[in-house]
């Protein structure tokens, strides 16, 4: 499977530097080795979801039980998980790291993804979710950090997209 | 079984418990009862309370963690039994108040009025024990029983479909959200304390 390893641990890395000790998902090509690495780590809780609406929640627990999350999901669980971000994470101000594989743009051969890529940084617009698409190497670490300290200072969700060219190998 | 003498009957023992309640009538009906810094009112996001106790209850697995959800709430998150179901932390007793009804928008029944059985589903669902009720004394002692059983317990408790006449009260939400984490961090540091 051409998903990069080597990236999928770089972005693990910095989600441990971060000291995130919970990471809710749902599964999602582009994050099998994020999440299998999530799996693997004892000191970290996995929440394997139904349903990415659900992370939010969970996230939202952790926060009051002063444990640092992130959520791993794809764009089109940014969209499924839109009213709790809106009336749980936005009206009672829960800070989320969300991690969302931008599928559907550039390059994408699936035709069932390519609607969710159009629509993915309007929408976080339209949300006022800052965000921040990652597509290289450089300065990884450095913006998965920027995105938490801005999440945990401003109490509100922040996503970082992870963009093909990071995420996959051809 | 009215669903106000059902938070009456176990509220002292909630002292001890971290409480996660739904919106609306539960919402307003334990606050008339006093409010107390370790309860939060999730106002909105319908579905998620559960998802929130599982985070909590997770996190801290020596609290003990009282979600009180409703049928409405939770046939919007049903995926959200589950979650638990796979995870089942044995600090979670989760109550579903089933009144049949979205009451607070006016009482569009529910599909538990027309045969849906919240007990099946959830067991089905993974949880390990589930327990219907219909009145307080058996309300009562069944949250007791889910304590001591140490077991991920879901608890439908099928209430009337009547409930205050406003839902609307003067504490505000973020109050309740940085009270409750203010409480659960404070609780931690005595905890390290002693």
């Amino acid at each position: 499977m051409p998903v990069s390893v080597a990236n999928s641990k770089l972005i693990y890395e910095a989600l441990k530097e971060c000291d995130i000790r919970l990471v809710s998902a749902l599964p999602e090509t582009w994050l099998v080795h994020l999440i299998r690495m999530t799996d693997e780590d004892p000191d970290m809780t996995l929440v394997r979801l139904a349903k990415e609406e659900e992370a939010v929640g969970i996230s939202a627990g952790a926060h009051f039980a002063g444990v640092k999350s992130a959520m791993l999901m794809q764009n089109h669980g940014l969209l499924a998980a839109i009213n709790g971000i809106v009336s749980f994470a936005h009206l009672y101000k829960i800070p989320l790291l969300m991690l969302i594989s931008y599928r559907g743009s550039f390059g994408e051969k699936d035709p069932w993804q390519t609607q969710g890529g159009n629509v993915t940084e309007p929408v976080l617009r339209a949300l006022r979710i800052p965000y921040f698409p990652l597509d290289r190497v450089e300065a990884l670490k450095k913006r998965i950090r920027d995105a938490q300290t801005l999440a945990e200072s401003s109490l509100q969700p922040v996503a970082i997209l992870l963009k093909r060219d990071l995420m996959w190998e051809e | 079984m009215l669903r106000l003498d059902c938070l009456r009957s176990v509220y002292e023992e909630l002292a001890d418990c971290l409480v996660v309640t739904i919106m609306g009538a539960v919402a307003a009906e334990l606050q008339s009862l006093g409010h107390r810094p370790n309860f939060f009112y999730l106002q909105h996001a319908m579905g998620l309370a559960s998802s929130t106790g599982l985070g909590l209850a997770l996190c801290l697995p020596e609290e003990r963690v009282i979600v009180f959800d409703g049928d409405g709430s939770l046939l919007m998150n049903l995926g959200s039994l589950t979650t638990m179901g796979r995870y089942r932390p044995k600090n979670l007793t989760h109550v579903v108040f089933d009144n049949e009804s979205l009451l607070s928008v006016g009482g569009f029944p529910t599909a538990t009025s027309t045969g849906t059985d919240l007990e099946g589903i959830a067991r089905s669902a993974g949880i390990p024990r589930v327990v219907t009720v219909h009145d307080v004394e058996k309300f009562s002692d069944t949250v007791r029983e889910a304590a001591k059983s140490k077991e991920l317990t879901t608890i439908i408790a099928k209430v009337k479909a009547t409930g205050p006449s406003g839902y609307v009260t003067d504490l505000t939400l973020l109050e309740n959200r940085f009270q409750f984490r203010r409480y659960i961090q404070s609780m931690k540091k005595d905890q390290r304390i002693h």
